[in-house]
């Protein structure tokens, strides 16, 4: 029973991380109504980002800083202008392209200063714990419990706050929230820099265990996008609850049936919430114009 | 005075054959953009370094080397064209490239034209091929995995291992040479892991381990799955022997697994830090010139010049076909050809078997335990 907890607690940790990248897809969508396929790839620029700083001697706390500021910048406003807005109106389709080919364009722009993984100080104490039989370590929980927080901090923005809810408003109705005097604009550049935030944070929490490689967003981004499907596009909780549900999944399954298919556990999920419940286990059912 | 030019620059190309077989023509063809820019460049830098070691010294029958380098992109389309290049050149023998799966492509066009070709590739399939031109600079995982089996059942006395590896050419081919090796020694294999390559959690895959209940692990897998796997073996617990091959106590691994990587044990083939004279003095020789720490790579390109030297002294002339069946009956102490840097002898297939080390990870450093001997002899 100890190994099952064991694989069950290491599933939530690495789960957690999903979700946060999770949270980004469901977060755009709900408040631009955009996907963005170089999710993973916006994980990875900040945490090269962080390691540019602190190359410079900068301490973690002020490079993390001086990240979220870049971040905004080019992850929110550059991302925003430069790729977004001339496409929006084209549709759906022209934003997914254009970011899988962004998330190719990251990818083998950072590859050219080296295809080498590098190691990256992590947030929390290299301390073990041992509860009945299941070890567990700070950075375990942390992450968890960050993770938890930053999605829940997330969602209460949304709801509870007028810059939150206007933020919704306009997702759901561009032409009644511009009538009723919400600066669009501004409130779609707000859900990108929070987007970049996130971003940000995850960058954080997540290169300690996948080391800083060119590569390391893209199965982050591919299971972040099947854990925001199966939870919910459209609940920033549901987001939390794939998450959780692909990393617990993937672990419980390397181990008990293959590890050969450990990787095919987030897709086969993905395909059975798609086919019986397509808006998600948390997910409301959604109605567009055509 | 016009004329006079033309009669010198006819004159010129007359005679240019006639220097051409003066020297002798080497071409590099390594990996210095892409993936393999390491590997590449440092078995360049050792090759070239040799190259200007035994001109100064008189060259090689009295005949000076002449080399060329050109670069594949780590693209294997681009070695092929590039061999053949080199071989409408006439040169006397090919250096790279580096990776196997360039070698196993260009490596048709040297066999064709019956030119050496000597490479830093380890995948073991590179000599089965029945190439006779063909020849290692380093060994092979055929000869590294009995050579560390013979460790895991005589000097560690493991009879129960567990392994992990990576699901990968790689990883695959290293399986099967260890599980031959181990085929009919007391060791039994109880745990038989897969692993993918870049896998993060390997929560699972240690789990396992543990319940196998094994008195050591093996663990072969690339760089960073092996600091992953480490660490997730620190979480859990684990106190028993971790053994791999070369990968598992590597610098690179050994940087990323922080602590985790401290008591690890692994076979390496090769090692700037061997504690031997002539490996101390080359690297020293190879700093000076190229201000870098040359890796494993370095001392192949560098000691496969020297092998190809031993070859044609041996033969006593140029010729391509004798040297290659010299190079396979080959036997070179350190004490006659200093550059050979270890005592090293090549079998019928262009394999090569000589000493090698097995290290282990102290304080965060790579620190030789123990020199292994060849696997062709006898304890």
């Amino acid at each position: 029973m100890a190994d099952f907890f064991q694989l069950l607690f290491s599933g939530l940790a690495t789960g957690s991380i999903y979700a946060l990248a999770a949270l980004g897809f469901t977060l755009l969508w709900q408040a631009s109504g955009t996907i963005n396929f170089a999710q993973g790839e916006f994980v990875m620029l900040p945490a090269f980002a962080m390691l540019a700083f602190a190359s410079f001697g900068m301490p973690m706390p002020l490079s993390f800083f001086l990240t979220i500021v870049l971040a905004i910048a080019v992850l929110g406003w550059a991302f925003k202008r430069g790729i977004v807005d001339p496409l929006f109106r084209y549709g759906m389709m022209q934003i997914v392209v254009a970011t899988i080919g962004l998330s190719i364009a990251m990818r083998n722009g950072v590859r050219l200063t080296g295809a080498e993984a590098h190691p990256f100080p992590s947030l929390f104490a290299d301390r073990i714990y041992n509860i009945a039989g299941v070890t567990v370590t700070q950075s375990d929980i942390g992450t968890l419990v960050l993770a938890m927080l930053l999605v829940i901090g997330t969602q209460a923005f949304l709801a509870r706050t007028i810059t939150g809810r206007a933020m919704q408003a306009v997702a759901q109705n561009t032409e009644s929230a511009s009538v009723l005097g919400i600066n669009v604009p501004r409130m779609i550049f707000y859900t990108f820099a929070i987007n970049a935030i996130l971003a940000c944070a995850a960058a954080l929490l997540v290169t300690p265990v996948y080391l800083a490689k060119f590569d390391m967003g893209e199965s982050l981004g591919t299971k972040a996008f099947f854990a925001a499907v199966i939870g919910g596009f459209n609940n920033s909780r549901g987001a939390l609850l794939g998450g959780l549900i692909v990393g617990v999944g993937e672990n419980l399954a390397a181990a008990y049936v293959s590890a050969a298919y450990k990787d095919a556990v987030a897709l086969a999920l993905f395909m059975v919430v798609i086919l019986f419940k397509p808006q998600g286990l948390l997910g409301r059912k959604e109605e567009r114009k055509v | 005075m016009k004329k006079l030019i033309l009669a010198l620059a006819l004159g010129a190309l007359v005679i240019t054959p006639a220097v051409a077989q003066q020297t002798i023509k080497i071409a590099n063809i390594v990996e210095l953009s892409g993936p393999g820019t390491t590997s590449g460049t440092n078995f360049k830098d050792g090759v070239m370094l040799a190259i200007k070691e035994i001109n100064a010294a008189g060259g090689i029958l009295g005949k000076q080397i002449e080399s060329t380098t050109n670069d594949t992109q780590s693209n294997p389309g681009v070695a092929k064209g590039l061999t053949q290049k080199a071989i409408d050149q006439e040169v006397f023998a090919v250096f790279g490239p580096v990776f196997s799966g360039s070698i196993m492509v260009s490596m048709a066009e040297t066999r064709r034209a019956e030119v050496p070709n000597f490479t830093g590739g380890e995948a073991a399939s590179i000599t089965q091929q029945g190439n006779p031109y063909v020849f290692r600079t380093s060994f092979t995982q055929a000869t590294a995995m009995p050579k560390i089996a013979r460790y895991i059942t005589d000097q560690a006395k493991v009879k129960t291992l567990a392994l992990i590896y990576v699901n990968n050419d790689f990883g695959k081919g290293g399986r099967e040479m260890l599980m031959k090796a181990l085929d009919k020694s007391p060791t039994k294999i109880v745990a038989d892991i897969s692993t993918d390559s870049g896998q993060v959690d390997f929560s699972a895959a240690v789990l396992k381990a543990k319940q196998s209940n094994a008195d050591a692990l093996f663990v072969y897998t690339n760089e960073e799955e092996s600091a992953r796997a480490l660490r997730e073996l620190r979480k859990q617990g684990w106190t028993k022997p971790v053994i791999g091959e070369t990968v598992l106590t590597s610098q690179k691994v050994i940087e990323l697994a922080g602590d985790a990587a401290n008591g690890a044990v692994a076979h390496v083939g090769l090692t700037i830090d061997a504690p031997l004279p002539a490996i101390r003095a080359f690297r020293a020789k190879f700093e000076k010139e190229y201000k870098y720490i040359c890796d494993h790579n370095g001392l192949k390109g560098y000691s496969g010049v020297y092998a190809l030297k031993a070859a044609i002294e041996k033969v006593g002339k140029l010729d391509r076909k004798a040297v290659a069946k010299a190079m396979h009956t080959l036997k070179v102490k350190a004490a006659d050809q200093p550059g050979i840097l270890m005592d090293v002898e090549f079998d019928a297939n262009g394999d090569l078997d000589r000493d090698s080390f097995l290290t282990e990870v102290k304080n965060g450093k790579q620190v030789i335990t123990a020199t292994l001997p060849p696997l062709g002899k006898k304890k």
